[in-house]
This record gives structure tokens, sequence and C-alpha cells, in this order.
């Protein structure tokens, strides 16, 4: 038996299938566990429409848009680590690994700023809110979607980030050639999906009702 | 690791502390579930204890309304979270799940121990909020009284419930992985052992709506200690919407106690009738039925909050269906037994228990469904004796059952039959006792969650008491017999019952790696009929 196939499974392949499909599993009580927001958004959105609308345009989105951006790129970058892993070549999976790391940090950075902007401009629901225009409690509970619906993203991508430094050291040794690559196949799994995850946020949050400015 | 030899298992393969504390080895971690959710288990019994001896009277004489609604509240928690919800899958099926499918572990051994630590670091949380003051908000934390008016430890139970809740969704995890990838050769999907598949639709219901009830739990936290307001109707946030997404979750919680009750009354049933389950495939699909129609029907908890009667009349139409997936199961079980030759051990006293009372839990339930009815008997004890004979009369029955079928393979000891049997009656009659007067008390008027009643109802609460007492001897009998047994107790052999199922041919108790060589599967489950009399045993 491989030395990497632990002792009960029969065989590398059993292995493999059952670590993806483990993943993949995680992955449908991520979308359950994201979906209990995106239900709550929905309801008060139709409901709040103008006031959504509203909060939606105090949103930045140069900055929504560039992070969008670098993050779509850190999949690229992922999957190139991956596929690097496949062929055994442990230079560039160790590259790739860290661009997507950065990539990642660069997106936690900007997201940082933003949050600072709103803080400064008063609009972090609590206490301090203050919403000098109409329907000023219903614009509180956008962005307070906002804040739990970013806030569990970028908690996602900061435990994503940790598996990846995880990764970047086992890669470094040596540890995923062709023949084992599970822990990069399904943190790559992990990754897209936080991904996927904003790619639905930022139209959600940033683009509503745009044209009307 | 030990080098097996002869009489080596995976109980006596190392005794130091630290082996049991970081084993891997799923028969390992399904005792330490044992202990731990007995001890939640006797944390919930006394509670309820206290709450029927208050009610022996009925002005409340013994504690306060404040220390009465702590008292249900926690009383619910620990049953549901911490004892029901884990109690077969976690400690049986973490058992018998690889055993039974000729496979050495689960798919993730580690993560299954996380499991146990994530349930202990929970139930830790919960343990702490409760003995630094309680929480008083009902287990159903509804808001807006958690989110921003009890001035209980909502937080913490909160915070213990939700943590809790990943150790539920990472035993579901495993079962699902292991059981599409780790069959023995030969053992294919309508070879399964009934138990098998109820533990796959209970683990299809724990990753799909756990996660729903842990975002709905942390968004009350987040709003009690940030005031974020989803749910706070002064934000233009909605209340109803915490129930709508707590029962989504909390609804099927009950097919999560129930389902896997069923799979240990199937395999009871056919080996104690020594035939085929009837209609094997029926019973299998019904287990999946039930797990995905139960996603359909969380609207009947809410027919008198505003919902409207549409939805209410939609709700109830789905709700009256999961009956028929039940039923299918209650009517194949009894086929089974039709000329069968029934032996009436302890395992099986507790499978005609579970019958009787699930069938009488499973139609209250009806009545509850249809709305008009529902609109006059909500809230009050018709439904807490109602859900008390599902998960009382069903899933704890089938949790005992269940335990003292697989005990021999467990422990490699047999325990008393003639305790085992006393213990079973005990439990049957103190549980009809406690529970049937609260039908009537109920249907008459009385509401749920009150410390003092109308002096009419009286009566019917102190036969209820009584039976709480008799109960309580049916709970605390196993816990002497069954230790004695492990102490006393006649080698069990591989097979004392004669039983089908891979987990039957492997030593009792098993060695760590369950079988020297994976097995081969050449014939379908429960293949009694065929069994040569004499060849076993």
């Amino acid at each position: 038996m491989a030395e990497h196939v632990a002792h009960h499974f029969e065989d590398a392949e059993q292995q493999r299938e059952a670590a993806t499909l483990g993943m993949w599993a995680f992955l449908i009580t991520e979308i359950m566990f994201f979906g209990g927001l995106f239900a709550g958004y929905t309801v008060y959105r139709s409901t709040y429409f103008d006031a959504f609308a509203e909060g939606s345009r105090h949103l930045d989105l140069v900055l929504g848009t560039v992070n969008t951006a670098i993050l779509i790129g850190s999949s690229l970058t992922m999957a190139l680590a991956v596929q690097a892993a496949q062929r055994s070549r442990r230079g560039p999976q160790v590259v790739f690994l860290l661009l997507t790391i950065l990539l990642g940090l660069a997106f936690l950075g900007i997201k940082a700023v933003e949050y600072g902007h709103k803080f400064e401009q008063h609009l972090v629901p609590g206490r301090f809110f203050s919403w000098p225009g109409p329907h000023a409690s219903n614009v509180q509970l956008f962005f307070s979607f906002y804040f739990a619906m970013t806030g569990m993203h970028a908690l996602h991508m900061i435990i994503g980030i940790g598996l990846l430094i995880w990764l970047t050291i086992q890669a470094r040794r040596g540890r995923f050639t062709g023949s084992y690559y599970n822990p990069m196949e399904v943190s790559g799994l992990y990754w897209h999906f936080v991904d996927i995850v904003w790619i639905f946020l930022f139209p959600l949050l940033y683009l509503i009702d745009r044209h009307v400015h | 690791m030990t080098t097996a030899g002869a009489g080596t298992n995976y109980l006596n393969a190392d005794y130091r502390v630290r082996s049991w504390l970081l084993t891997t080895d799923h028969k390992r971690i399904a005792l330490l579930y044992l202990v731990s959710i007995s001890v939640f288990f006797a944390i919930g019994g006394a509670l309820a204890g206290v709450i029927r001896l208050n009610l022996l009277t009925p002005y409340g004489s013994l504690v306060q309304a404040e220390t009465y609604n702590k008292l249900f509240t926690m009383h619910g928690i620990t049953m549901i979270f911490f004892f029901l919800i884990p109690s077969i899958p976690a400690v049986l099926g973490n058992f018998l799940v690889p055993l039974m499918i000729g496979a050495r572990d689960l798919a993730f051994p580690r993560i299954n121990l996380l499991s146990w630590y994530i349930y202990v670091v929970g139930g830790t949380f919960t343990i702490v909020a409760a003995v630094t003051g309680g929480v008083d908000t009902g287990w159903t934390f509804y808001t807006p009284y958690s989110s921003t008016f009890a001035n209980t430890n909502v937080m913490l139970t909160a915070l213990g419930v939700f943590i809790t809740g990943f150790s539920s969704i990472l035993t579901g995890l495993n079962f699902v992985v292991t059981i599409h990838k780790m069959r023995a050769p030969g053992l294919t999907w309508s070879r399964l052992p009934l138990f098998i598949w109820a533990h796959y639709a209970t683990s299809l219901i724990m990753l799909l709506g756990t996660p729903v009830v842990a975002i709905t739990i942390l968004l009350v936290a987040l709003e009690r200690g940030l005031g974020i307001g989803i749910f706070d109707p002064k934000l233009g946030g909605d209340p109803i919407l915490f129930q709508h997404l707590f029962w989504f979750y909390s609804h099927p919680a009950v097919y999560i106690m129930i389902l896997p009750s069923m799979g240990v009354i199937s395999e009871v049933v056919a080996c104690f009738s020594r035939k085929r389950v009837f209609g094997y495939t029926v019973v299998a699909v019904s287990s999946l039925t039930i797990a995905i129609v139960g996603f359909l029907v969380w609207g009947h908890h809410m027919f008198v909050s505003s919902q409207s009667m549409y939805a209410g009349m939609i709700f109830s139409f789905l709700s009256f269906l999961v009956a028929i997936p039940s039923a299918i199961k209650v009517f194949n079980w009894t086929a089974t037994m039709y000329k069968g030759s029934i032996d009436l051990r302890t395992p099986m006293l507790y499978a005609l228990g579970f019958i009787g009372l699930f069938t009488i839990g499973g139609l209250t339930g009806i009545f509850l469904a249809t709305l008009a009815v529902d609109v006059h008997v909500h809230d009050t004890y018709f439904v807490v004796a109602h859900f008390h004979y599902i998960m009382v009369g069903g899933a704890i029955m089938g949790y005992l059952g269940g335990l003292h079928f697989w005990w021999p393979k467990i422990t490699g000891k047999l325990y008393s039959e003639a305790w085992g049997r006393i213990a079973a009656i005990t439990l049957f009659i103190g549980f009809n006792l406690t529970f049937f007067p609260q039908f009537i008390v109920g249907i008459l008027g009385m509401p749920r969650r009150y410390h003092v009643y109308p002096p009419e109802f009286q009566f019917l609460n102190i036969l209820s008491t009584a039976g709480a007492t008799v109960l309580a001897i049916g709970y605390v009998l196993p816990l002497f017999y069954l230790t004695w047994s492990l102490l006393k107790g006649e080698r069990a052999g591989a097979n004392p019952w004669r039983a089908t199922g891979l987990e039957w041919e492997a030593d009792s108790p098993p060695p760590t790696f369950n079988f020297d060589r994976t097995p081969v599967v050449t014939a379908e489950a429960y293949a009694y009929p065929s069994l040569p009399e004499a060849s076993r045993g």
C-alpha cells in the first residue's frame, strides 16, 4: 500500500473520491449557511426596495469592481496551482499558491478600506448609525445585510488563506505529486466556492438600481 | 499501533487515557459520545423531574414563574440538541455504519473525533450558561424576546447550540461519504441494511438543515450583541422571518431524531421475527421520502403566527403527506412480524413499544396538521404530549432498543435478559402514564409553559407526575444491569441473536480495524429464512 493512503482506504483512488465528495458535501452545507442570509436579503430587498437601492448607491462601486477582478484572478492562480500539483511541478505550485495568498490579502485589504469608509460615514448599523435621508431604519437594515454577508464572506477568506499557507509549506516540501494531491484539490474547491459567493454578493449588494443615477 | 494478537479488540488494545482522548477509532468515539450524551440525558431528565414535581399542585408550590421558564427551556435545549439529535447517529451510527458496510473506519476518522470535541465545547458553553443563571426563552429562541428583551444567558446558550450544530454536520458528512464510497464489494444499495438507509437519510437532513439554524442563531446573537436588526421590527425587520428560518431546520430536526430509530426498529423486528423486512425497497425509499418531504412542512408550526391562510393550507396538506411514508414503515414492520417466528427479547419489546407509541404520536400529529384543530390545541399540553410520544416514545425507545440489541457487540457481554425485560415494560407503562393524561388535559385547554394551572386539571397532572416517577425508575434500571453486565456478564460471542449483517461477522467486541480482510457480500439483507438453523450461534 502506498504511504499516503490512510489505513482505512482500499486504495488511492477510493481515498481521492472520498476526499472530493466530502468537500462537495461540505460546500453544500456552506450554500445552506449563506442561503439563510440570502433568503432574508431577498425578503427585505423586495419589501424595502427603495431603501435598499439607496443604501446600495452608497457602496463604493470602483473598489467593489476591483475586488471582484482580484478574486476571480485568485481563482485562476489557484486552479494553476492545482494543475502544477497534478503535473508534479514543485516550483510553480509554490509560486501560484503564494500569488493566490497575495490576491486574497489584497481583497481583504481593500475590504478593510471600504469598511473604514463606512465607519467614517456612520453607516455601520447600531448606535452610531446615522442617515439623513428617508427610510433611515430600512437603510440600516440594508447595511446590516451588507456587513453580515460580506463579513461572513471575509471570514471564509481568512480561513481559506490559512489553508493556503499550510498548503504552501507542504508544497515546498514536495508533498503533492501527480499521484497524491487531494488536499490541494479540495482546498481549491473551497477557494472557488468562496469566490462564487462573492460573484453573487457583488451584484446583489453593489448593483441595485444603479441606472437611476 | 498494537499488533493484533488473539483476543485483542478495540477496548483492550490500549488502556491509556490518551489513547481514548486522541482515538480516531469510530468505535471508541461512539463510546465517548455514549458517555457524554448520557450525562446530558441525566441533566435533562432531572430538569423534567423538577418540572413534574412543580406541576403536582396547581399553585406553583415548588418554583417561581421565572425559574420554571428556565427549567423547561434548559430541559428542551439539553434533550434536543445535546441528547436526541446526537443519540443514535453519534453512538450507534458511529459504531455500526463502518461495521455494517464492511469498512475499517469512517471516511474521515479525525473529523469524527473533531466532531466529538466540538460537541463537548458546545455542551460546556451550555452548561456554563445554565449554572451562571440559565436561559428562559424556550428552546425555540423566538425573537424579539430572545434578541431584545430576555435578560438571561441567551448569548452563551445560543453559542453552545451554534457550536454543537457543527458536530452534527460533520457526523452527517462522514456518514454520507462513507456510505457512498466505502461499501464492501458486493454490498449494493439494494442490499444495504435499513439502518444504513435511515442514517443516510438522516445525514442528508443534518447537512442541509443544520447550517440554516446555525446562521439563524448567529443572527440572533449578532442582534443581541450589535443590534443589527434583521429580526427587529423597529428597523423594519421581521420576527416571523426568524420563525421561518428556525423551523426550516427544527422541523426536519424531528426527523433527525426519529429516522435513526426507525432504522433500529427495522433491524430488530427482522431479527426477532426471523424474516426479511416486508417490502424492503419501500421501507428504504420511505426514509428518503420522509427526509425530503420533511423539509416542506415547517409552516405547520406557524399556523397562528400571522402566516397567510393559503400558506397555512399548503403546509397543512404537505404535513399530511409525511404521514404516508411513516405509515408505510409501521405497516411493513407489522407485516414483517406476520407469521414470523417472534422472540420477545428485550430489544423486541422496545421495538413493539416503539411501533405502538410512534403510531399514537404520528396520528395525533395529523390532528395538529389540521388547520382548524391546531388553532384550538396550539400551545396546549396536547402538543406537548404529541411530540413526547414521537421523541420519547419513538426516538428514545428506539435508542434503548438499539443499545440493547448491539450491547453484546459493543461490549462483548450479555446483560440480564430478565432485568432488561422488566426495564422495557416499566418504561412503557411509565411513559404512557406520564404522557397520555397530557393529551386529555391539553384538549381540555391547559396551556404549556406555565408554572400554575386551574385546579380542575390537578388529577390528570398528578397521574402524569406519578408516571414520570415510574419512567425515572425505568431509565435508571439499565444503568445498573448494563454496568453489571460489563463486570459479570456472560461472554456474548460474535452473534448471540443469530442475526444477519456484516457487524455480526466481526468478533464481539470487534478488533480495532473491524475485519481482518474486507468481507465480500453475496446476499441481500435479512436473508433469514435461508439460514440453516443449526449452523450459527
